[in-house]
This record gives structure tokens, sequence and C-alpha cells, in this order.
């Protein structure tokens, strides 16, 4: 199973409102908390796969795999300064995106 | 019915800024349509997301950072306070309750849904706005001098002109499909505020010795990874050949320029690559091979836009306003205000308005939906109900009664649009960067906001002086800090966000390409260098001296020198 420099999280804008989701166990998520690890290249190939489908289906648009580090609680947090925001929204408007909402 | 009857003119607007006809009208219900549509069958799954990107870009939708962002049009920044409103109603209504205006002299909500905006679009086209044309590879919003038509410097108010351009290069069928977006800007002034020299075509309206008006024509400016300065393609073309002649420039670049690599698609590097004589050449044989019947001038038609434009009912006025007077001096900050803020009008008596949109610490550009209406009652009460967007981010009211100065400026501190900083240090242009968008490579607000507040001291700004600082949060350029006197580059550097600093930017006339001062800097270490700099400045400048022209007077390699001094021979800048 090759190994990845570091794990990865699957992440796409929502085709309706264009929010960011991140693919979780069982779907989209609007929260990175719950989003599904891929801990090698098999994995993230079929977090790839799955994305693929989903841009087929028109569900999301725009997915991409980004790479995180996974805290001891078991969540992945983004390693480049471009996710971390968009986990967040933007850093100049606190009560604006997923942090508004206690998300992030 | 003709294509433009002016008895099917709108009722209600104001005489000064240009009024859709039932041509107009019907264009853009249709387009609006067109759109629903086309939205309805993207979210059925019966257009892909490629082949539905086409058609949200050629309506000014974006896919960003967060969510979706669409770009409305203000044509040469003109607006009317209905046209405020109908924005901050949609602000509230389908975004979240703000607006963010643009050097491009436009508007972008940041947190549309795909779903709602065709009724976005319906809400717009109900006030006479669009965003078609602004995005993708046609001619773009066309933009002009925000003090058009009150400068007492001015030669001819270019909006009939860029009105005239507009209707030109609308749904151009053969235009619709460039090699990259293609800018055009017009002043009509001796100062240029339009930044003609950095735009894809940039047209100066000049008289000749004849004492008949007509234009220089620049071509090749730009900004972006490769930065030119615009040179001219011709000293003078008559009226009467501006729309051929622009014909021909559009249709040497649409077959000569570069497809096969978009960062250099633009018709700068055209110029760059083949030589301004060589596209003058080129440009030329075109227009005397072209058939322009097709393009024949017609005064009448000009004279008909012209006519949209005309003055207001304004009154007779002694020039100086014994009211505004007392006023300066029984309130300092109102008269700081005016010191600052607010510019000469060619009619005795009124006076020209800046609304900084630059708070101190805020972010540039953007106007919650409450200060947006704020901005159209003042331009109602004190103002003909006419607004300007200025590509510098700030908002003019343009026909203002010197004695109604002091009413206007309560009306504007009780909105938080009272700051006293137009074209002083914290004035700074700045696009959206990585808080918003996708392209970005660093952030550029928060970058705006600490040099706002090293700088907050209001009367040490006056003290510095005018001083342009312009953010770009990446090579693209959006917050054009190549002609910044000092411009700011977000970048990426080993996964951090990297600032590189240019000096010696210039947008005017005098055009200029800011040069590098050395490796970049945190976004902590900024502000300080910055600040450095502008001290720098102010050891050295003479009496009355900008700080491009001290810097031009005793070169970029003293600027140099003292942050090389400061950061341990260059290593930290």
């Amino acid at each position: 199973m090759p190994a990845l420099k570091h794990p990865q999280i699957l992440l796409a804008s929502n085709l309706t409102d264009g929010e960011v989701v991140f693919l979780g166990p069982s779907g989209w998520e609007r929260d990175h908390v719950k989003a599904r690890v891929a801990h090698d290249k098999d994995e993230a190939a079929a977090l790839e796969a799955f994305g693929k489908a989903e841009i087929a289906a028109n569900r999301v648009v725009d997915v991409y795999l980004a790479d995180v580090a996974v805290g001891a609680d078991g969540v992945p947090a983004p390693l480049h300064y471009r996710e971390k925001m968009r986990v967040k929204g933007p850093s100049v408007r606190l009560d604006l995106g997923k942090q508004a909402a206690g998300g992030a | 019915m003709t294509a433009h009857d002016p008895s099917l003119a709108r009722p209600n607007a104001p005489v000064t800024t240009y009024r859709y006809d039932a041509f107009d009208a019907a264009f853009v219900r249709e387009r609006v349509a067109e759109f629903r549509e086309q939205v309805r069958r993207r979210l059925e799954g019966k257009l892909t997301e490629d082949e539905f990107r086409p058609f949200r870009l050629m309506n000014g939708l974006y896919l960003q950072l967060h969510a979706y962002m669409l770009r409305v049009a203000i044509p040469y920044g003109t607006l009317t306070a209905l046209q405020m409103r109908r924005l901050a109603d949609i602000a509230d209504k389908y975004d979240r309750g703000y607006g963010h205006f643009t050097t491009r002299q436009n508007l972008q909500y940041n947190w549309p849904k795909l779903v709602d905006t065709p009724d976005i679009l319906e809400a717009l086209a109900e006030v006479e706005m669009h965003a078609i044309q602004t995005s993708g590879n046609c001619i773009r919003n066309v933009t002009a001098d925000h003090f058009s038509g009150v400068a007492p410097d001015e030669i001819e108010d270019p909006r009939p002109t860029a009105e005239f351009l507009r209707q030109w290069s609308s749904a151009h069928p053969e235009f619709s499909f460039l090699p990259r977006k293609f800018k055009i800007a017009v002043t009509g002034a001796a100062q240029d505020r339009a930044a003609i020299m950095v735009h894809d075509i940039g047209l100066a309206i000049v008289k000749n010795d004849a004492g008949e008006i007509g234009y220089k024509v620049v071509v090749g400016g730009g900004l972006g990874r490769s930065p030119f300065i615009g040179k001219v393609i011709r000293d003078f073309a008559p009226r009467a050949d501006l729309l051929a002649y622009l014909e021909a420039i559009m249709r040497v670049y649409n077959r000569f320029g570069r497809r096969d690599n978009k960062y250099k698609a633009r018709i700068k590097i055209l110029v760059h690559e083949k030589g301004i004589d060589e596209v003058r050449a080129a440009v030329e044989a075109e227009f005397a091979a072209m058939d322009r019947s097709v393009f024949a001038y017609d005064p009448a038609e000009f004279d008909r836009i012209a006519a949209f434009f005309a003055p207001p009912p304004y009154e007779t006025l002694p020039a100086d306003s014994q009211k505004l007077r007392a006023a300066r001096v029984e309130h300092p900050a109102f008269g700081n205000f005016v010191e600052v803020n607010v510019a000469p009008h060619k009619i005795p008596g009124y006076a020209v308005v800046t609304v900084s949109l630059k708070p101190i610490g805020g972010i540039p550009g953007d106007a919650t939906s409450a200060q947006m209406r704020a901005l159209a009652e003042a331009s109602e009460r004190f103002g003909f109900g006419e607004l300007r967007v200025s590509h510098e981010q700030n908002i003019i009211l343009p026909h203002v009664k010197q004695d109604d100065l002091f009413d206007l400026w309560k009306l504007l501190d009780a909105a938080g649009l009272a700051t006293a900083n137009a074209g002083l240090v914290s004035d700074i242009i700045s696009c959206p960067g990585l808080d918003y968008c996708s392209l970005a490579t660093a952030r550029s607000i928060p970058i705006a906001q600490a040099i706002s507040k090293r700088f907050s001291d209001l009367s040490r700004q006056r003290r510095i002086g005018k001083l342009g600082i312009k953010i770009s949060g990446c090579i693209n350029a959006c917050g054009h800090h190549h002609v910044g006197a000092i411009g700011i580059l977000g970048l990426e550097k080993k996964g951090q966000e990297s600032y590189q600093i240019t000096l010696g930017g210039d947008p005017t006339f005098s055009a200029s390409i800011g040069e590098i001062l050395g490796p970049g800097v945190t976004a902590e270490q900024a502000p300080d260098v910055i600040e450095h700099l502008v001290d720098f400045y102010l050891a050295e400048r003479h009496e009355g001296e900008t700080f491009i022209e001290t810097w031009r007077r005793i070169g970029h390699a003293r600027f140099k020198d003292v942050l090389r001094r400061e950061g341990e021979d260059g290593a930290d800048i």
C-alpha cells in the first residue's frame, strides 16, 4: 500500500451555494472535522474517484485532495494556509463563513 | 419604436446619467431569462460544470474560495441613488449585508447562491444594471475618470465616449471570444485619474491645433505578471474614426494575439513582441482596408448619448462659501475632511467629494448595505442623486454645494463614512486576496488593515501627504501594486505568505512600473518596512515633494540601502 507524505482529505464546493464541503464517511459534510482521511495512495485514489463521480452527478464542483495533519483526537487539520482559510472563512470577517457558525 | 427612442427612457432618473431605452432594457431582460434557463438546466443536471462555466462567467458569476461571487458592472463607475439602493437591497436579501467596490469600478457580492443569481440579475435589470461582460475573454466594463464632467481640468466629459464604447462592445459578436480579457479606460482631463496608461486600450480626449476634439490612443498597457506601460499608437484619432479605429485594433489583436499561453495572450504581449511600429502598421492597414461604413460616425447618436450626461441644474453661487468657511473653523474634524476629501469643482460654489471606503483598520472597498443607503441618501439630498465609484475603491459625490458640505459630512460621519484620508497613506487599494479569491497566493486585506492601523493618526497622514499604497494578493495584480508609489505583492514562499515590495509605481500620464525593493517580507514585517520607507522619505523630501517625486530624485538604491541596514544586509527584507 503506497504511503502518502501526508494524510489527505477531499474538498469540494457545493453546487447550489458554493460552500466548501468535505467528503465524510457517508457523504459531503460542511465541517472538516467529519472529513474522511486517506492515509495511503489507494485510499486517496478512492476519495478522488468518489469525487469525480460526485462531479458527474452534479452535486459538487472543484474537487481536490489536500494534505492534513491528524491530531491526537483524530481531527484532520489542513497543512496549507489556503485550506486553513477554507475550513474557517475569511480571516478578516470572523462573522462570516464556517467560523461564524462555530464550525471551525 | 426605434432602437433608441428617447420617449421610452425611465422617467425618474437624474438627468446626469445614461438611461436605458427599450432596446437596452429588452436586451438585458433577455439575457436574464437566458441565464435563468441555464441555471435551471445546471441544477437539474442537464449541463455539466464544464458546459455551464462559460455561461456563468458571461454573467459575472465566479466560484471563489468560500462561495460564489457575482461581479456587477457599473459602467464608467457612474450610478444613481436608485441603483445604489438596489445594490444595498440585494446585499441584504441575497448576500451577507455588504458589497465590495473594486478597482474596475464594479461591485462584487461574495456570498450569493447559484440558485438565487437569476433573481439577483432580474433585480439589477429593474434598475438598468447587469453583470454582462464582467468576466470572460471579451471587452470588459469600460472605465473612466471618476471626476468626469466636474473636474476643472477637463477637456471634455469622457462618459459619453465610454457609453459609446459600451454600446459598441456589448455582445460584440467578433470580440466575445478574444485571446484574453480586454480593458478600456477613458479620460478627458489634463490629469489622468483613470490609469489609462496601464489598460489594454487607453483613450485620452485631446484637442488638436484646429480645435477639434479627438483621442490620443494608447495600447498595450497592463499589469499582471508582465506589467507594461501602454504605447501611443495614434496621437490623434478624430471622433469620427474612433469606433472604426478601435475595431481595427481589436481585429489585429484578435488575429495576431497569442492563444497558446494565457499569460501571453494579452495585447500588451503582442505590442511587446512585435513592437508598437509593427502593430501600428497592421492596425493602420486594417483601418484602411476595412469597410468603415458600418462604423460610420453619427454625430446625432453621439449627441443623443452625450445629452444624458448634461450638467445638472446647478445654481448660480459665489465661488467661496462663507458657511463652509465658518464651519471649517468651528469644527476642525470637518475642516480636515474638507482639506483632504474635497476637490475643486468646475462650477463656482460646488465641490467634488470623495467618500473614503477605507476606514482605519477597515477592509478597502467594502460597504455595508446601511452605508450604501446612506450614500444614496447623501447623493439625493446633496448631489442630484448621482454617485461614482473610483478605481481607488472609493465613492464620489460629484455635485455638492459648498454650502451643503457640513451637513453632508454629518450624514457621512453618522454612517462611518467620513474618514478624512482620500489619497493619503491609509487610502490603500487592495484586492480581496486569499480571504476570498481562489486565484490568490496570499492575503492582502490584513496587510492593508495593519498598515492603516500603523498610520492611524490622520494628522500624521496629512503631514506625509499624498501617497498611494496598492496591494495585490497574487501576480494577477488586481490591486494594481505595480503602479503603487509603494506596491505590495502577496506570494507564497516555502508554504508561507510572503510580501514583495515595489517602489516608484505611478498610474498617471507619467506612468511607471515599480521596482522591486528586495526579498519578500512576512506579514508581520510589512508595516515596519512601510513605516521605515515613509520615515526615510520624510527625512529626505524637499518642500512639497510627493513620495514618488523624492524616490525619482534620489533613486531606488538609497531607499533599498536604508532597509538593507535595517534588515541585516537585506536578509530579512
